[in-house]
């Protein structure tokens, strides 16, 4: 059986220091690796915002695997080699407590999570300064564009972006009423968020934000996506029966792609909007309305652009 | 000076009800002995375990594949409610009430707790709240589905019409659970401060002690403001009152501070005696006293103070402003520190230990290793930009199951198997705890671990369907949840047949150092009655070498004769 127990008076435990450095340093290697493949477990990056939470997880990612392959490593070696022979009852070693070990393993996790939650806040102000995130003040009668700070090379917006039980509304300032939100590329979009029923959540995973839209205010919250193509855009607070369902599509297009969307959209009539949930709960309505109670849906939006659930998306 | 003095009127509390049967069909009356309330409570919540399962399963059968296919959404939207509401208030809550029972009395050495027939009272609100909460599934419009937190306006949408509905019943069930939990905690507390053995300070009391009365003081607190939430609501639901209706100018928002307040500390009120748990078997197992212990106990009373103001980090997105973020930010952070030291503290006393992998050992090496992850992604949802980006996703749902089953699951089945010799009298089969063990860590890391990535690439909790890029992970969750399952087949069949024909236990069968291994096994119905022993020392003494109470060999003999 290997002894554990670190030598007394009689000096520097050599051994022992050289065995913790070395442990140290590969827990320290193995997690830094780690944090590199953080980057690789979220979706591609879309927005100026995703830097910055990406780099942030990583970050909490690597300080987390040393944590985590530090103590599993060290209940497995103690598992290991700390065992008690069979029919061996005898005594541990008698070790109540030792101050400077309890202090220090205090202050160091202390520090550690300080500046995690300095550099957490310093990248929440970040994001805040990338696209203003407030209520626009309704009832004071504050016009919604006073919420908007400029400071990009160019805005787009306000879009109205209209969320009900189960479907999504765009509203474009030139008029245009879309299922799917289109946005041209390194433009700041600001959007008008408001839900007619209950709580519902703006969630683009590509551009690493989400917004709970609750109904009786209107949010203002800005985005500026990096990176062409198509995203999905889902509810990600509960909405009640086909809340599931509630997603659509995220398009990021050149300027001009946009551009010539916006226009031929606008002469597009005028036809019901994407709403799987309707097409679900009719479907359930047929087969004699099975299930348990729900809310039907409410009517799809008319809108210029109906959407197109089915092709494929990026993230 | 800490050292309670022995107070012969405490002591003397009330008997037993008299003329209560002695034998199982005592676990069907309303008696009032502490020991036979745990044992009512462990075995009502691990039937509800049970019936949480297989609502599980059914959610995971659905979740295999990415279609909404096997139930209808509605369905789906009630399954997950009820599974949510049944594990914490039929499962966690109860089974840690049975702890309670069990442990508190006889670790300070106390005949009963303060207040038995209230604690029996206590005990007999939980099968009818569940009566109320599981005839939901009866009702017109079936169970409540708007999740186990009940957000409105979701909650108090009611499509029928009808005064009585499922949202009703839960919003009733929850208020009696709080009213039955609210009677547990006054009972523990007094307890715990009352009726310690003479000589047993509050800095010799075991940590299980410490945790339970950290965490019953959380109960205590926070309680009032969720049932002030609930009844709120249920006037929203059914009166047409406009607290939180937003049409009526309420703030559905004002509603998740409710929640949370009370919610968040309900996390720690859950964890806190599965901490006492680690703490208890780690240095038994490894023979060692438990490193810090004092830090280890005052850690629970930060871990209760710190509880109580992080509770904005579960609405980073509602809304919150700026500012707010930031200030929780920081609180939730710091509760990393008292927990960090338990945890270190429990690695301290593995250093140099004499290891004995036993059936509850496992359970509890296996819940700290689950912790640390769980803790870990906990601080990462505790920094809004991340959380921003994973919250409600299934990112949280790992976390949280991380949490609740891997770490607190772990706990209790280590506990169930640690006492069971002490209050069944008779010893479990190894063979069939080993074997229950590896099925449980196996499952459990299937069914968890792969919702991580889930939740990272964007997947969002509750929902009955999901895009096919993330099917992968939804398989792996769903194979391990019903090996979950089928590891719960080990466990009952031991907890069956040992209680009927196993080995016959004697009192110490560890050989652990606790004023409940100095009682005969099972012990009789007032622990040491009058003749309870003076504590002289701290607990955890292994190798120390000095007697936990005076006149230790003849507690000893005496719990060996019995
Ligand atoms: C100690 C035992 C813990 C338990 C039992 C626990 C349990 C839970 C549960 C049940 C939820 C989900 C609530 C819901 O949305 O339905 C949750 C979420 C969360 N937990 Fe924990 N947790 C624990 C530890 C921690 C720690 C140590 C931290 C941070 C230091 C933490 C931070 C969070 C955060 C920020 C969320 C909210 C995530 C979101 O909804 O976006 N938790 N936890
Ligand atoms: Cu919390």
């Amino acid at each position: 059986m290997t002894s554990t127990t670190p030598k007394g008076k009689s000096g520097w435990p050599i051994r022992l220091i050289a065995v913790i450095l070395l442990a140290t340093a590969s827990d320290a290697l193995l997690s830094y690796q780690v944090s590199q493949w953080a980057y690789g477990w979220l979706p591609v990056p879309a927005s100026t915002a995703a830097p910055y939470v990406d780099d942030l997880f990583s970050l909490e990612v690597g300080i987390g695997a040393f944590i985590f392959f530090g103590c599993t490593g060290f209940i497995l070696w103690s598992v290991l080699f700390n065992r008690a022979e069979k029919y061996d009852e005898s005594d541990g070693l008698p070790i109540e407590g030792n101050n400077t070990l309890e202090v220090t393993w205090t202050v160091i996790p202390f520090i550690i999570v300080m500046i995690l939650a300095y550099q957490a806040i310093h990248v929440s102000e970040t994001l805040s300064a990338l696209g203003p995130k407030v209520k626009y003040d309704v009832e004071g009668g504050l016009s919604p564009d006073t919420a908007v700070v400029t400071g990009v090379r160019a805005d787009i917006g306000p879009i109205d972006v209209i969320a009900r039980q189960w479907s999504w509304e765009f509203i474009y300032p030139n008029g245009v009423h879309s299922s799917e939100l289109h946005l041209p590329l390194d433009q700041r979009a600001n959007f008008r968020m408001s839900s007619e029923d209950v709580i519902h959540g703006f969630f683009v995973p590509a551009f690493r934000l989400k917004q709970d839209i609750v109904p009786g205010s209107v949010i203002s919250y800005s985005i500026t996506p990096t990176r062409e193509g198509r995203y999905r855009l889902r509810d990600s607070q509960f909405s009640g029966a086909y809340f599931s369902q509630n997603q659509t599509d995220v398009v990021v297009e050149s300027e001009d792609v946009f551009n010539a969307w916006l226009k031929q959209s606008a002469a597009n009539p005028l036809v019901p909007g994407l709403s799987p949930g309707t097409a679900l709960y009719n479907e359930r309505l047929a087969k004699g309305n099975k299930g348990w109670a729900t809310v039907p849906p409410a009517p799809p939006p008319m809108v210029n652009d109906p959407g197109n659930p089915d092709a494929p998306h990026d993230a | 000076m800490t050292t309670t003095k022995y107070d012969p009127r405490v002591l003397k509390a009330p008997h037993p009800v008299p003329g209560a049967p002695d034998n199982w069909k005592r676990f069907f009356t309303f008696n009032t002995d502490a020991k036979v309330i745990g044992i009512q409570y462990m075995g009502l919540s691990l039937f509800f375990l049970l019936v949480g399962g297989l609502l599980a399963m059914v959610m995971r059968g659905e979740l295999i594949t990415p279609p909404s296919d096997l139930v209808d959404p509605t369905v789906y939207n009630g399954l997950y409610t009820m599974h949510g509401t049944v594990m914490l208030f039929l499962f966690l809550f109860p089974i840690l009430n049975g702890f309670n029972n069990l442990l508190i009395p006889t670790m300070i050495g106390a005949p009963d707790m303060a207040f038995p027939k209230v604690n029996a009272a206590a005990f007999w609100l939980v099968p009818v709240f569940a009566v109320v909460l599981l005839s939901s599934f009866f009702v017109p419009g079936g169970p409540a589905s708007a999740g186990w937190w009940s957000y409105p306006p979701v909650s108090i949408q009611n499509p029928l019409g009808h005064f009585l509905n499922g949202e009703f019943l839960w919003i009733l069930a929850v208020a009696l659970s709080g009213i039955s939990s609210i009677m547990g905690a006054i009972n523990f507390v007094t307890t715990i401060i009352r009726m310690r053995a003479p000589g047993m300070g509050f800095f010799r009391m075991p940590v299980f002690v410490w945790t339970a009365w950290a965490a019953q003081t959380l109960q205590l607190v926070g309680l009032p403001a969720l049932t002030g939430g609930a009844i709120m609501l249920l006037f929203d639901l059914s009166f047409g009152t406009s607290f939180f209706r937003p049409e009526g100018g309420g703030d559905p928002v004002l509603y998740q501070h409710f929640f949370w307040f009370y919610s968040h500390p309900a996390v720690y009120v859950m964890v806190l005696p599965v901490f006492g748990i680690f703490s208890e078997l780690i240095t038994v197992y490894s023979r060692k006293p438990l490193f810090g212990y004092k830090f280890v106990a005052i850690a629970s009373f930060i871990i209760t103070f710190l509880g109580l103001i992080v509770w904005v980090h579960h609405m980073f997105y509602s809304g919150t402003p700026q500012w707010m973020r930031n200030i929780f930010i920081v609180t939730t952070m710091l509760i990393a520190v008292p927990t960090g030291v338990k945890v270190f503290a429990w690695l301290g006393t593995l250093w140099g230990g004499k290891i004995r992998l036993t059936t509850p050992m496992l359970f509890v090496l296996g819940g700290v290793v689950n912790f640390i992850l769980g803790g870990i992604t906990g601080i990462m949802l505790g920094t809004a930009p991340v959380d921003i980006h994973v919250g409600n996703t299934y990112f949280v749902v790992a976390h949280f199951h991380y949490v609740i089953f891997n770490t607190i699951g772990f706990g209790i089945f280590a506990g169930i198997y640690h006492w069971f010799p002490k209050f069944t009298g008779r010893m479990y089969y190894e063979g069939l705890g080993k074997i229950h063990f590896v099925l449980t860590f196996i499952g459990a890391t299937l069914n968890w671990l792969p919702m991580h990535w889930a939740g990272l690439y964007g997947m969002p909790r509750r929902v009955a369907s999901y895009d096919p890029e993330f099917a992968i992970w939804n398989v792996i969750a769903s194979i391990g949840a019903f090996m979950l399952g089928v590891a719960s087949i080990p466990f009952i069949l031991n907890i069956v047949s040992s209680w009927a024909r196993g080995a016959k236990a004697s009192a110490n069968p560890w050989n652990a150092i606790g004023l409940e291994w100095l009682l005969p096994s099972p012990p009789p119905a007032e622990n040491f009655e009058d003749d309870v022993p003076t504590v002289i020392s701290e607990p955890y003494g292994y190798g120390l070498g000095k007697p936990l109470v005076k006149d230790e060999e003849y507690y000893i003999r005496r719990s060996m004769e019995a």
